[in-house]
C-alpha cells in the first residue's frame, strides 16, 4: 500500500463524492414522488392501474440497473427518431441518462416499501376514519400516510443506501463520480488498489452518516411511540426484522 | 421478433455462465453466512468484533468498488498469504474467481443478518432441552439449530440470491463473459445496442421468474409438517 | 451435513484447481478483445483480428503453447504485473509511463492518433479550435493523455471501450473523438458514412510512443528476448505480411 499516493488522491475522489451525492440526492427525491404514484396506483384495484405499476415495479426489480442504464444511455440512442426529438439535449447527456435510470430504480424499490408499509396500516384505524365521515383522501392524508411513513422509513433508509452504491455504475456512461474518478487516476498511475480502497472507504463514511441521518429522522418523528417502546406489539410493528430483511434487499 | 444475427449461441453460454457464477457466489455466501452469524451470536468480544467489522464494510462499499477491488487487490494478497505458508507456486486468481468471490463476500454479508435472526428464533428451551439429553454443543447445533435455521432463513436467502444474481452483471466490467459481457460484444459487432440489452434484460427477467418459483417449490417442502403455523415464517 | 462439507471442500478444490495456471510451458497472453480490426471477439466466441494472429504467430515461432484471454482494458497492465497472464498483445503504444510499469518489445506496428468528427464540423486538431469540445476517448490509452496534454481546454470523455466512444460519436453525443489512426480509418471506411479525419494525423511520441509494443512483467527479462527474436523472425518470412494484407491495405510494418 502506498499512502501517500491515497492521501493525495482523497481532494480529487472528494470531487467525485460531489457527484455521486448530487445524483443519489436528485434520484431520491424523483423516485419518491414516483413511487407514491406507483405504489398507489399498486393498491387500486382498478386492472388499468394496478397492472402497469405492477409491470414497471417487475421490470425495474428484475433486471440488473446495468442493462437499464446502457438501454437508456446507448440503447435509445441507436434510433434516429429518439436523437431527433425534443428529448434529446437531456439523453445526450450521460448524467440526465444516469439520473434517469436511478430514479425509476429507486422508484421501484421505494413503491414497493410504501405499498407493504401502507398496508401495514392497521384496518381498524381506516375503519374509524371512515366512520367520523372522512373522505378517501383525507383518510389517506391524515391517517394512512403519516403511520405509512413512520412504518417504511427504516426500509427505505435501507434503499438510500443501496442507492448510494448503486450510484458507481455511473461510472460505466463516462461520469465522474467517485468510482469513476479512482479508477480514471488508477488507470494513470496502476495504482487501482490504494485508489479503489480509499473509493470504499469515502462510500463508508457516506453511508454511515445516512445511517445516522435516517435514525434522527426516525426518532424525530416517532414522538408518541416513544413512549410505547417497550410495548411488544408496538415494537414488532416498528421491527418486525423479517419485514425488514424483505425490505432493504435488492 | 429479435433478430439475433447468429448470436443466440454465444448469449446461451452467458447465460449459463450467469447462472454458474450465482450460484457459486450462493453457496459460498451461505457458508459465510453462517459462519459470521454464529460469531455475531457467539460470547467472545473478538469474534462479534470481526462479523460487525465485516457486515459494516461490505454493506456500505459499492459491490461494483468490491469487485474491482478483489480483481486487483486480491491477487498480490492471496500470494503474499501462499508464500507465507510456503506454497511457492503462483495462484491465479482469474476474472471469474475474483468476481465470484465478491459477489459471495457480498451475499455472505446479508445472509449473516438473515441467519443471525433465524438462529436467535429458535426457542432456547430446544437448546436447554438436547443439552440435558448430554448431546455437545455442536451436536445441538447440528441436529437442533441447523435443520430448522434452514426453514426460516430460506425466504430471506431466496431474496439475497435474486439480488445476487442481478448483480453477477457488474463482473462483466473485469472481463467476466457472462450474459451482460457477451451481450456487449454482441453490441459491439452489430451496432444494435437497444435491440440486444433489450433481450438481455428479458433473460435477466426470465431467470428471475425461474429463479421464483424453485424458490416458492422450496419454501413449500421446507414448510411441510408446519403448515398449520405456516404464519410464522 | 457431512455431505454439505464434502460439497464445500470439493467446490473449494475446483475453484483452486481452476484458477491455477494448466502448466508452466503454457504462455498466457492478454488482449482486449474490443478494438476491431487488431482484437475482437466474432459471433462463435472466438478472438480474432490483428493483434490476435500476431500473438498466434510469435507463438509458433517460440514453439510455446499459447492462450489467448480478453481482458478489461483499464485493468490489464495491473493485471500483467499481478502475474495474471504473462504478456499482453493488445495495440499497446509504448510509452514513458507505461515503460516505469512493464517492459516493451521492439514496436511492432506504428500508427499515430487521429481527430474524427462529422463531416459538416470545423474542428481541428488545435488546442482553440477544441477549446470547449466535447471529445470522446478511452479511458487509460494514450489518447486520453494526448487531450489532457495538448488539448487541456477540450472536454474529455473517457469511455470503457472505443466501440462506445463510436456509438456515441454517431448518436451525436460527442464533437470528435481523438484514437488510433488506422483503427479509425477502417471504422470511417466500414461504417463511418457521414464522418471524417480532421487535420493532419498526430504522431507525438513524448506522449504517444513509438508504436505499439508486446508488454511483460519487467523481471521477465528472457520472455523479452525471447518475443523479440520471435518478432524479427516473423517479419523477416513473410508471415507479418500475411498477416498485415488480412486486415489492411497499407503496411503497418515500422520501419527498423
Amino acid at each position: 500500500m502506498n499512502w501517500q499516493v491515497m492521501i493525495d488522491s482523497i481532494p480529487r475522489l472528494l470531487g467525485g463524492a460531489a457527484v455521486t451525492l448530487q445524483l443519489v440526492t436528485l434520484a431520491a427525491l424523483a423516485g419518491f414522488a414516483i413511487a407514491l404514484v406507483v405504489a398507489l396506483a399498486r393498491l387500486n384495484r382498478n386492472p388499468l392501474l394496478w397492472m402497469p405499476a405492477f409491470g414497471f415495479i417487475f421490470y425495474f426489480r428484475g433486471t440488473p440497473l446495468l442493462v437499464q442504464i446502457f438501454l437508456i444511455y446507448y440503447g435509445l440512442s441507436q434510433f434516429p427518431e429518439v436523437r431527433d426529438s425534443a428529448l434529446w439535449p437531456i439523453l445526450r447527456e450521460p448524467w440526465w441518462c444516469a439520473l434517469l435510470a436511478f430514479t425509476l430504480n429507486t422508484s421501484a424499490y421505494t413503491a414497493e416499501i410504501m405499498r407493504g408499509a401502507i398496508q401495514a396500516v392497521p384496518r381498524g384505524q381506516i375503519e374509524a376514519a371512515m366512520a367520523t365521515g372522512m373522505s378517501p383522501l383525507t383518510r389517506m392524508r391524515r391517517v394512512v400516510l403519516p403511520q405509512a411513513l413512520r412504518i417504511g422509513l427504516p426500509a427505505y433508509s435501507n434503499e438510500v443506501i443501496l442507492l448510494v452504491k448503486a450510484s458507481s455504475l455511473a461510472s460505466t456512461v463516462t461520469l465522474m463520480d467517485l468510482t469513476g474518478v479512482a479508477r480514471t487516476i488508477s488507470s494513470v498511475n496502476y495504482m487501482p488498489v490504494e485508489l479503489l480502497s480509499m473509493a470504499a472507504l469515502i462510500y463508508l463514511a457516506i453511508n454511515f452518516m445516512l445511517t445516522r441521518l435516517f435514525k434522527l429522522i426516525e426518532y424525530q418523528i416517532s414522538g408518541e411511540r416513544r413512549a410505547a417502546v417497550r410495548d411488544p406489539l408496538m415494537a414488532a410493528g416498528l421491527h418486525n426484522p423479517e419485514a425488514l430483511q424483505k425490505a432493504e434487499l435488492k | 421478433m429479435f433478430a439475433l444475427q447468429g448470436f443466440g449461441p454465444m448469449l446461451l453460454q452467458g447465460t449459463l455462465m450467469t447462472i454458474q457464477v450465482a450460484l457459486l457466489a450462493t453457496f459460498f455466501g451461505v457458508l459465510i453466512g453462517i459462519v459470521m452469524a454464529l460469531m455475531k451470536l457467539s460470547s467472545s468480544r473478538v469474534a462479534r468484533l470481526i462479523g460487525d467489522i465485516y457486515t459494516t464494510i461490505v454493506r456500505g462499499v459499492p459491490i461494483l468498488v468490491l469487485i474491482l477491488l478483489f480483481y486487483f487487490g486480491a491477487i498480490s494478497g492471496v500470494n503474499a498469504l501462499a508464500r507465507a505458508v510456503g506454497y511457492t507456486q503462483f495462484i491465479d486468481l482469474s476474472a471469474f474467481v475474483a468476481g465470484t468471490a465478491a459477489l459471495a463476500l457480498a451475499f455472505g454479508a446479508y445472509a449473516t443478518e438473515v441467519f443471525r435472526g433465524a438462529f436467535q428464533s429458535i426457542p432456547k428451551g430446544q437448546i436447554e432441552a438436547a443439552r440435558a439429553l448430554s448431546m455437545s454443543r455442536f451436536t445441538a447445533f447440528r441436529r437442533v439449530s441447523l435443520p430448522q435455521v434452514w426453514r426460516i432463513a430460506l425466504p430471506g436467502l431466496g431474496n439475497i440470491f435474486l439480488v445476487i444474481l442481478k448483480e453477477t452483471a457488474l463482473v462483466s466490467v473485469i472481463g467476466v463473459e457472462e450474459l451482460m459481457r457477451k451481450t456487449e460484444f454482441a453490441v459491439g459487432f452489430t451496432k444494435a445496442p437497444f435491440t440486444f440489452f433489450l433481450f438481455a434484460a428479458f433473460i435477466y427477467l426470465g431467470l428471475t421468474v425461474v429463479s421464483m418459483g424453485v424458490l416458492q417449490i422450496l419454501e413449500r417442502r421446507a414448510n411441510r409438517g408446519y403448515a398449520a403455523t405456516g404464519a410464522q415464517s | 451435513m457431512s455431505t454439505g462439507l464434502k460439497l464445500a471442500a470439493a467446490a473449494a478444490a475446483a475453484a483452486i484447481a481452476l484458477s491455477t495456471p494448466a502448466s508452466a510451458e503454457t504462455l498466457r497472453i492478454a488482449t482486449e478483445g474490443a478494438y476491431p480490426p487488431f482484437n475482437f471477439v466474432d459471433a462463435s466466441g472466438e478472438l480474432q483480428g490483428f493483434d490476435v494472429d500476431i500473438a498466434k504467430a510469435l507463438c509458433a515461432a517460440m514453439e510455446a503453447d499459447c492462450e489467448i484471454t480478453a481482458q478489461a482494458w483499464d485493468g490489464i497492465i495491473p493485471g500483467l504485473n499481478a502475474g495474471r497472464y504473462d504478456a499482453i498483445v493488445a495495440s499497446m503504444s509504448i510509452t514513458p509511463e507505461r515503460q516505469e510499469a512493464v517492459n516493451f518489445t521492439e514496436p511492432y506496428y506504428q500508427a499515430g492518433a487521429v481527430l474524427v468528427g462529422p463531416v459538416e464540423s470545423d474542428i481541428m486538431p488545435e488546442p482553440e479550435a477544441l477549446a470547449g469540445k466535447l471529445i470522446g476517448v478511452q479511458r487509460a490509452s494514450t489518447y486520453a493523455n494526448l487531450i489532457e496534454q495538448r488539448f487541456p481546454d477540450a472536454e474529455a470523455r473517457l469511455y470503457d471501450t472505443v466501440e462506445n466512444h463510436n456509438l456515441d460519436l454517431t448518436a451525436g453525443r460527442l464533437d470528435g473523438v481523438i484514437a488510433q489512426r488506422i483503427f479509425m480509418s477502417n471504422w470511417l471506411a466500414d461504417e463511418g458514412e457521414g464522418y471524417e479525419m480532421k487535420g493532419e494525423a498526430m504522431l507525438d511520441p513524448d506522449i504517444l510512443g513509438l508504436g505499439a509494443g508486446i508488454a511483460v512483467r519487467k523481471e521477465d527479462t528472457e520472455l523479452l528476448e525471447r518475443l523479440d527474436a520471435a518478432l524479427t523472425q516473423i517479419m523477416d518470412d513473410g508471415t507479418y505480411d500475411e498477416i498485415n494484407d488480412r486486415y489492411f491495405t497499407v503496411s503497418l510494418k515500422p520501419q527498423r
